[in-house]
């Protein structure tokens, strides 16, 4: 009998349960999908390094799953609560039919089962066809050939989305009893006819405090971003706080100061329903100041953490087959009391050099004369700008102009000549050449051995010696042969093709070069597969640590959005009777709702993205040193996850709320 | 003077063939310009029906309603809805006052689904209010106000559009007796004093008695016609009572 009730009410409710339901399939689907990634197809035949980074994935998507359980968790019982509220009258009647609390408790029992099993059931199939897609992607991103495509499947992932959310499932029903059990039967009864009172606030406060509130986002922006650098670690934690406080600050103020603002408006403000629309609204947001935050910081955080995964990515990849031109760079740093030459190192190591072709060898110095501060000058040096602030006391990389072009000449960059006293400077790491271009304008000379050298440019040269995943060059100081004799060198670059003329021959050698094993002496093997590699591998974990958190957070917000404004149509259905009997519409009516309903999904979007321009922002400041990419494709990205996820929600939330409305009594 | 509402040969059915309710059987009546019409009758009777049918909320099944010229029955869509906000105006039993607006904006919304004028709106508001005695609480919101204030203001909202026609439906259901009287009060000015045209159900004889003509409705068939002519206010509420009385059973209830 309780079973077949449950069933009823579910299929009864199903309107009101579409928007949990569907936010319980994605939920389990994503879940899923990113938990299965380890048994995908693509990730089968890979090189070592990316196995290596596939392994790092995983454990971090393990890591990032179990928070992501929490988020999912909380909104399951956030949106179950909202469901159980709505359903009072209904409780009260079977109450009054003398079904006792455990009968209930008993039907929300099988009720949480039966959609928790249909959800699983359905999310997992959801699920299983997504990462076949996701497969593809994954494939992209590691630039594995998909030649033989096969479905997979992962056990593991199934077993732990069924563990996961068994957990969730299970403290929603313990929750429910113990909801259950605090209900009175008059109040039950009465639900319906609770006017929730409305919350008027005092709107000389509410502006004041949204003026407040201005001011203290301003601060707390101005400080994530331009004086980051004095940040410390305590201090900007103390600024997201504040951030937060601010946005809570900012929607318990905003709508008292947007009414204000148009009731002074009379033209606007008593015209059609826009009276109506803006009361709504303001009654929302102040009895939600709470959740509208949330889902404020929800959103800025999906932003902010998806874009710069975005362009993390990009810049891992961006430029990788423009700076690894040749296969292979060794640098060896012992320097000075090394007398072989690097390729003598090689061979003594075991390495026969027929592998390698194209071999260019040559010296980097490192001069104590020769120090950031010396180079940019006095005038600069003092304004201790916080891209050079930290190794003002470091000395400069330099290099004999005959080495430099040698390089170059193999790596197709341009080549120099310089006059007995004069040197140039090349670089490629943006930040830094405005610095150094002050610098060179200004004519400041070098000392080295107490002979002068002044400038031979009064610009940087592009230009770079030593490979790696991002332009990271900030300045290569070239002078000419003559300066540099009698000076030892601090390390060695060898570059090198290798000797092969086919993969498989490619790849012999790259397991040769990886097992030598140098003693004695400091030496790095950077080789082209493993810069792309790791670039590739570190743009792929960032992506879809982003893609998971970023796809859970826009959920869970728009979820609660949604959710929210359906809990609230019943009362709304009245209020647009009314308007109806007083004459309004179907047109007016409808224009208004959509207006309500859309300003209630915007309000809180509108403040995180103004949160992320500062956000991203300061992201970029911190992840400088990996370089630098243009924003744009990221935030495009972003914007169409954003559309299709929270706007799908919005569109089924409008479309629900006006079938809703639509009902006469 | 002429008539505001004409309603010929209206009928009401629900349900089907097996099982018909004749919720209005065969209902005619005029209303002139300027009348304060009530329509008695027990619950049940058909009393609701005809007036939610007036106000175009329901349809005929058959018959024909016309209020100033135009047949409503054959209204449609936003036609209809265009007719109701500058024809017609309500009161309810239950106020139906949005509960998110001052009193002054739920006044002012009848005139904003209008379109008119802003400035105006202004002016039209305050006047009424003026009239009506209720500029102290404008400001207020519905659940701050007495339920008698609540009325009043929807008094004030129905009649600020100018409407023909005034359609009240058990205006003092809700009410102590001291805010019904005041209310029947304002009814009273409404009609006599800014020529209101008003029709109103109510099952209570007190409320009735501020009418000129009474209807009264049994079964869905008009039963009693009672016209005040002359009479005080006492004498006519003791001949409701005695029609109440001889509609008997049901309507003793409603005393």
């Amino acid at each position: 009998m309780l079973f077949k009730l449950s069933l009823k009410n579910i299929k009864k409710s199903f309107k009101d349960y579409a928007i949990y339901f569907l936010t319980l399939i994605l939920g389990v689907a994503i879940f899923y999908v990113f938990n299965a990634m380890e048994s995908q197809q693509a990730m089968m035949d890979m090189t070592e390094t990316k196995k290596q980074i596939l392994d790092l994935m995983n454990n971090l998507l393990g890591g990032v799953s179990v928070f992501v359980s929490f988020v999912l968790g909380f909104l399951i019982i956030y949106a179950n609560k909202f469901l159980i509220k709505k359903r009072k009258k209904e409780f009260g009647i079977y109450m009054t039919l003398g079904m006792g609390k455990s009968g209930m408790s008993k039907m929300l029992l099988i009720e949480t089962i039966l959609i928790g099993l249909i959800s699983l059931a359905v999310g997992l199939v959801v699920g299983i066809f997504a990462s076949q897609l996701m497969s593809v992607i994954v494939a992209k991103m590691f630039e594995v050939d998909m030649t033989s495509y096969a479905f997979t499947f992962s056990n593991e992932a199934v077993i732990k989305t069924i563990i996961y959310f068994g957990i969730m499932y299970l403290l929603v029903m313990i929750l429910n009893t113990f909801i259950i059990s605090k209900y009175k039967l008059i109040n039950l009864i009465n639900a319906s006819k609770q006017n929730e009172k409305v919350k008027v606030k005092n709107p000389i406060i509410s502006i004041l405090i949204f003026i407040a509130s201005i001011g203290v986002l301003s601060f707390a922006y101005y400080q994530v971003t331009e004086n980051i650098m004095n940040l410390e670690f305590n201090q900007f934690l103390g600024c997201i706080v504040l951030g937060i406080v601010g946005t809570i600050m900012f929607f318990y103020g905003v709508s008292g100061f947007i009414l204000r603002l148009v009731q002074a408006n009379k033209k606007l403000y008593l015209k059609g329903l826009n009276m109506f629309v803006l009361r709504q609204i303001n009654s929302k947001i102040n009895t939600t100041v709470f959740s509208v935050s949330v889902i404020c910081v929800l959103l800025f955080l999906t932003i902010t953490i998806f874009s710069t995964a975005m362009s993390l990515n990009n810049i891992a990849k961006k430029d990788l087959k423009e700076l690894t031109p040749m296969d292979i760079q060794i640098k060896e740093y012992t320097g000075e009391n090394e007398t072989r030459s690097l390729q003598k190192v090689l061979t003594d190591s075991g390495l026969n050099m027929n592998n390698l072709k194209d071999m260019v060898e040559v010296n980097e110095y490192l001069i104590d004369t020769v120090l950031t501060k010396d180079v940019l000058g006095e005038k600069l040096a003092n304004r201790n700008e916080t891209e050079f602030k930290y190794h003002l006391e470091m000395p400069e990389t330099i290099m004999s102009i005959s080495d430099y072009n040698k390089v170059a000449k193999q790596y197709g960059n341009e080549t120099f000549t310089l006059n007995e006293d004069e040197y140039l400077v090349t670089a490629d790491y943006e930040d830094m050449i405005k610095y150094r271009n002050e610098a060179l304008k200004d004519g400041v000379t070098i000392n080295i051995n107490n002979k002068l050298y002044k400038p031979k440019y009064d610009e940087i040269k592009d230009g770079f010696v030593e490979m790696g995943a991002n332009h990271s060059n900030t300045g290569l100081f070239i002078f000419p042969d003559k300066a540099l004799e009698n000076i030892k060198p601090a390390h060695r670059l060898l570059m090198a093709n290798y000797n092969a003329n086919n993969d498989e021959e490619y790849k012999k050698i790259e397991k040769r070069i990886s097992d030598i094993r140098v003693d004695n002496v400091a030496i790095g093997f950077y080789t082209k597969t493993s810069i792309y590699d790791s670039a590739v591998g570190l743009g792929a974990i960032v992506t879809f640590i982003g893609l998971y958190l970023g796809i859970i957070f826009l959920i869970s917000s728009a979820a609660i959005l949604a959710l929210k404004e359906l809990s609230d149509s019943s009362d709304n259905k009245e209020r647009y009777n009314t308007l109806r009997k007083i004459g309004a519409d179907e047109k007016m009516i409808n224009k208004s709702l959509f207006k309500q309903i859309g300003i209630f999904f915007l309000a809180p979007l509108l403040l995180a993205i103004i949160h992320s321009i500062f956000g991203i922002k300061c992201a970029n400041i911190m992840l400088s040193a990996f370089g630098k990419s243009g924003m744009l494709t990221s935030i495009i990205m972003t914007a169409i996850l954003i559309i299709v996820i929270y706007g799908g929600y919005f569109l089924l939330t409008y479309f629900s709320s006006k079938s809703i409305i639509k009902e006469y009594e | 003077m002429e008539d505001i509402l004409k309603i010929s040969n209206v009928e009401k059915y629900y349900g089907n063939k097996s099982n018909l309710t004749k919720a209005v059987d065969n209902i005619s009546f005029d209303v002139k310009e300027g009348e304060f019409v009530g329509i008695m009758g027990a619950s049940g009777s058909g009393k609701t029906t005809l007036l939610n049918c007036i106000a175009t909320i329901d349809k005929v099944t058959s018959g024909h309603i016309i209020i100033d010229e135009t047949d409503v029955t054959a209204l449609k869509g936003n036609k209809l809805n265009k007719f109701r906000r500058e024809d017609l105006g309500f009161i309810f039993q239950n106020f139906n006052l949005l509960d998110t607006l001052t009193a002054y904006e739920n006044i002012a919304l009848a005139l904003t689904i209008q379109k008119v004028n802003p400035k105006e709106i202004d002016k039209r508001v305050k006047e009424i209010a003026e009239t009506l005695g209720i500029t102290h609480v404008l400001n207020k919101y519905p659940y701050e106000m007495s339920g008698g204030e609540n009325q009043r203001i929807a008094s004030a909202r129905a009649i600020i559009t100018n409407p023909k026609l005034i359609l009240a439906d058990e205006p003092t259901g809700a009410l102590d007796s001291k805010s019904a009287r005041q209310l029947l009060e304002t009814f009273e000015y409404l009609n006599e004093d800014l020529k209101a045209t008003i029709l109103m159900v109510t099952h209570d004889a007190f409320t009735a008695s501020y009418c000129n003509r009474i209807l009264f409705i049994k079964d869905g068939k008009i039963f009693n016609e009672l016209i005040k002519g002359n009479d005080t206010r006492k004498e006519f509420f003791d001949k409701i009572i005695d029609v109440v009385t001889l509609l008997g059973g049901d309507l003793n209830d409603a005393l």
